[in-house]
C-alpha cells in the first residue's frame, strides 16, 4: 500500500512483496484446486487421518485425567491437529523439531510415546527423555523463546554441511516476541536450513489476533527477515503437508528458511486452566467447527473412496486401546525418588551441592 | 614465557581452543573483522575463517539463544555480550534454557556453551557499560559464573569454561583488561573450575574478592602488612558454585572476614559468603564479617564512579577495624 503511494509521487518502488495462500480442501472435504502428488497415495492420507484421531483421542482422554487429579494443566490440540501433524509428516528422523507446548501431534509422529508425554504433562520431566529422535528438542514453554534456539541448530547443520533442517513451531502471540524475530533474521542473513511454523489458532489465551499484530498476515512477518513466508489453511492437512514438504525441501536444498503460517482456529480451551468462555462466544466457537480438519479429511477420503466406516469403527477401538493402555502405562510409572532432582543439573554434580542432596534424601542435615 | 595483558589472554585462550577442538565456534557483536570492542577476539575471523568466528546481528537474546541451540547440537559456542549492561535480554536463556536442558531433559540434551562479557566499572564509560550484577547470575541453578583477576588465570579459566561440558558465564574485568599483566604460557592447560585460588597468605584476617577488585584487595593487603596485619587474600575466581571449603578454611584460621566487592550490597554475592560463614564458621569468628562493597545506588555515570567503588582505604579500614574487635 505505501510502495503504491509514493510510485504515485513519481518516487520509484523498490521493492514489491505477496503473501500466498495455500489450500485443497474445502470444509466440505471438496477439493479446491488440483491436489498435489502425495494425495494419490491413500496409505499417507490414511495415516495422517489416524494421527489426527489418535490425538483426538489422546486429548480427551488427557483432560479427563486432569480433571479427575491424575494429570496436570494440560494444553488440547482440538481443532488445530493437521497443522503438528502435517507438519511432521514432512520431516525426516535426522531432522531437528523445537516444539511448543501445544505440538503433542508432531511429538507423536516421531515417535514419542504417549505415556512420555502423559509423564511431562504429569509434573515429571523424564517426559523430555523421550523416545523420539534423540536430538529433537523437549515443549518449550516460554513462549517464542525456542526458534533462537533452530538459528543455532541450523547454523551447525549448516556449518558440518549436513543436509538436515531444523523445524520450529509456535503459535500467533510467539510471532509477537523479538525472539522469533531475532531469529529469522538471523536465519535470513545465513541462509539456515529452517523451517518457522506459526500455528494461527487466532487466539494467545485470551487475546485475539486482531490485538497480537497490525498485520494483515503473520506470512508477511518472513518478509522482513528476506525469505518467502506462505499462509496455508491450518485445517488442512493436505494443504500443512504439501506446504511443509515444499519448504523442508527448499530448506534441505540450500534455498535458506521458509515461514509457514497455518491459519487454523483453538476449537478447545488454551488449557484446562482455561475458560475460553470468558473471552469469546460459545457461537464463535461452534461456527468455527464447520472448518475443523479431521472431518474435513474424513468427507474426502470416504467420497475418494479411501476410507470405510468399518475402517471409521476399527481406529476407534484402535485409538481407544492404545491410548488406555498409554494411560495404564503412565500410572505405573515408577515414582522418582525426590533427590533425583539433583541428577543431570550438572555433569557432575559440585561437591558443594552434595550436603543438600543428602539432606532431601533424609541422610543428614545440609 | 611472554608477558601480556588480560585482554590478550583471553585471545590466546580463544585461540587456543579454537585450534584444538573445531566444534568451538565464536560469535558475537563485532568479533569478526574488527576483533570485539576490546579486541578480545582481534585475529581469530582471520585465522579460523568467518563460519567458526561469526559477526552476529545486533541482538544479544539471539547471541545467547543462538549458543544453546549450537550448544545442544554439540557445538561448543562462546558469544560474546559487548558490556554486562547489554546481558539482560540473555537472562531469560540463561535462566530458562542454557542451565537447565540437562536437567529437564534427564541429561538427553546439554548445553556445553559460554558467555563472555566484561564485567565492572572503572574505565569511564557510557551509561549502562559498567554493571556488576554477577550476584544475579550466581543465583541460577546449573549455570557456572567464572571471573578471572589476573592474565594467568583469564588463560587458564577460559579454556576451562570451553571445555566444561555445562553452560557458563564467564565475566573479564573490564578495569584490568589492559592494567593487569602477567606472564602466560600458552600450553593449552585449563585451570580448575570450582576452586579458589589463595593469593596471599595470611593469618590475621581473610580478604575475600574477585575479578578487578583484587587489585585493591591485594593493596590493601600490601599496607595492612605494613602495619603489621597479616592477610590473607581469596579470590573466588568461580562464584557459582563456590569453594565454600577455601572460605570456611581461611575464616578459621583468622576468625575475620572482610569480604569486597564493586556490585551493590544487597543481595550482592557477598551476602551469600556471610552467610556462610555465620552457618558454618560462627564459632571461629573473632569479629563481625564486614562488607566492603559498592553502594545501593544505580552506578553512577563516569564522573561519580570511583566513588562507587571500593577504594584500598575502605578495606583497609575494614580489616582494621575487623582486627581490632573485642
Amino acid at each position: 500500500m505505501a510502495s503504491k503511494k509514493m510510485a504515485d509521487g513519481g518516487l520509484p518502488v523498490v521493492a514489491r512483496f505477496e503473501v500466498r495462500h495455500r489450500n485443497y480442501l474445502a470444509p466440505d472435504g471438496s477439493i479446491n484446486r488440483p491436489l498435489p502428488a502425495f494425495a494419490s497415495d491413500a496409505d499417507l492420507l490414511t495415516a495422517l487421518y489416524r494421527a489426527m484421531m489418535l490425538l483426538r483421542n489422546f486429548d480427551r482422554k488427557a483432560v479427563a485425567l486432569q480433571r479427575t487429579g491424575r494429570l496436570g494443566t494440560y494444553a488440547v490440540s482440538l481443532g488445530q491437529e493437521a497443522v503438528s501433524v502435517g507438519i511432521a509428516s514432512a520431516m525426516r528422523a535426522e531432522d531437528v523439531l523445537l516444539p511448543s507446548y501445544r505440538d503433542n501431534g508432531a511429538l507423536i509422529w516421531r515417535g514419542v510415546r504417549l505415556e512420555e508425554i502423559l509423564l511431562f504433562w504429569g509434573g515429571d520431566e523424564r517426559g523430555n527423555h523421550f523416545s523420539g529422535p534423540v536430538e529433537d528438542f523437549p515443549f518449550c514453554v516460554p513462549v517464542g523463546s525456542q526458534a533462537p534456539h533452530a538459528a543455532g541448530v541450523a547454523y551447525a547443520f549448516k556449518l558440518r554441511k549436513q543436509p538436515r533442517v531444523a523445524v520450529c513451531m509456535f503459535g500467533d502471540g510467539a510471532t509477537s516476541k523479538g525472539d522469533v524475530y531475532e531469529a529469522m533474521n538471523f536465519a535470513g542473513v545465513h541462509k539456515l536450513p529452517v523451517v518457522f511454523v506459526a500455528t494461527n489458532n487466532q487466539w494467545a489465551i485470551s487475546v485475539p489476533l486482531r490485538l497480537q499484530t497490525g498485520c494483515e498476515t503473520l506470512a508477511q512477518k518472513a518478509i522482513a527477515a528476506g525469505f518467502i513466508g506462505e499462509q496455508v489453511d491450518g485445517s488442512d492437512v493436505v494443504a500443512m503437508r504439501a506446504a511443509a514438504e515444499d519448504a523442508i525441501a527448499a530448506a534441505r536444498d540450500g534455498q535458506g528458511p521458509r515461514f509457514i503460517e497455518a491459519v487454523t482456529y483453538r476449537l478447545g480451551d488454551h488449557t484446562t486452566s482455561d475458560d475460553a468462555l470468558r473471552y469469546r462466544s460459545a457461537e464463535e466457537v461452534q461456527a468455527r467447527w464447520k472448518e475443523e480438519p479431521i472431518a474435513r479429511l474424513r468427507s474426502y477420503l470416504v467420497g475418494q473412496k479411501m476410507w470405510s466406516k468399518a475402517e471409521e469403527e476399527q481406529l476407534a477401538a484402535e485409538c481407544h486401546e492404545r491410548v488406555e493402555a498409554a494411560v495404564e502405562r503412565y500410572l505405573a510409572t515408577e515414582p522418582r525418588r525426590p533427590e533425583s532432582m539433583f541428577e543431570h543439573l550438572y555433569a557432575d554434580l559440585p561437591g558443594v551441592y552434595a550436603a543438600q542432596r543428602r539432606e532431601l534424601a533424609g541422610e543428614g542435615d545440609a | 614465557m611472554p608477558e601480556m595483558t588480560l585482554v590478550e589472554a583471553v585471545n590466546l585462550a580463544l585461540a587456543r581452543a579454537m585450534e584444538d577442538d573445531p566444534d568451538v565456534v565464536v560469535l558475537g557483536e563485532d568479533v569478526g573483522i574488527n576483533g570485539g570492542v576490546f579486541r578480545a577476539t582481534v585475529g581469530l575471523q582471520a585465522r579460523f575463517g568467518p563460519e567458526r568466528v561469526l559477526d552476529t546481528p545486533l541482538a544479544e537474546l539471539l547471541i545467547s539463544g543462538l549458543c544453546v541451540g549450537m550448544a545442544v547440537q554439540g557445538l561448543k559456542p562462546v558469544g560474546e555480550i559487548q558490556f554486562m549492561g547489554f546481558l539482560y535480554p540473555c537472562i531469560d536463556q540463561l535462566v530458562n534454557h542454557a542451565s537447565r536442558i540437562r536437567n529437564r531433559t534427564r541429561g538427553r540434551l546439554t548445553c556445553p556453551m559460554v558467555l563472555r562479557t566484561p564485567h565492572g566499572a572503572g574505565i569511564r564509560a557510557p551509561e549502562h557499560h559498567s554493571e556488576s550484577t554477577e550476584a544475579m547470575l550466581a543465583h541460577i541453578p546449573g549455570l557456572r559464573v567464572v571471573i578471572p583477576s589476573s592474565p594467568e588465570r583469564a588463560y587458564g579459566l577460559l579454556l576451562a569454561a570451553i571445555r566444561d561440558p555445562d553452560p557458563v558465564v564467564f565475566l573479564e574485568p573490564t578495569r584490568i583488561y589492559r592494567a593487569a599483566k602477567g606472564e602466560v604460557e600458552d600450553n593449552g592447560e585449563a585451570l580448575p573450575l570450582d576452586v579458589a585460588f589463595v593469593l596471599r597468605q595470611g593469618r590475621d584476617v581473610t580478604l575475600i574478592s574477585w575479578g578487578a577488585m583484587l587489585k585493591e584487595t591485594m593493596a590493601a593487603a600490601e599496607a595492612l602488612a605494613a602495619e603489621g596485619v597479616a592477610a590473607e587474600v581469596i579470590d573466588l575466581a568461580t562464584l557459582k558454585p563456590y569453594d565454600e571449603a577455601t572460605v570456611l578454611g581461611s575464616v578459621a584460621k583468622t576468625g575475620r572476614c572482610v569480604i569486597v566487592h564493586e556490585a551493590t550490597r544487597t543481595g550482592g554475592f557477598g551476602a551469600e559468603i556471610a552467610a556462610l560463614i555465620a552457618e558454618r564458621g560462627l564459632t571461629s569468628l573473632l569479629a563481625p564479617v564486614a562488607r566492603v562493597t559498592g553502594y545501593d545506588t544505580v552506578i553512577p555515570m563516569a564522573r561519580l564512579e570511583q566513588h562507587m567503588m571500593p577504594s584500598v582505604d575502605r578495606i583497609v579500614t575494614a580489616a582494621r577495624r575487623a582486627c581490632q574487635f573485642s
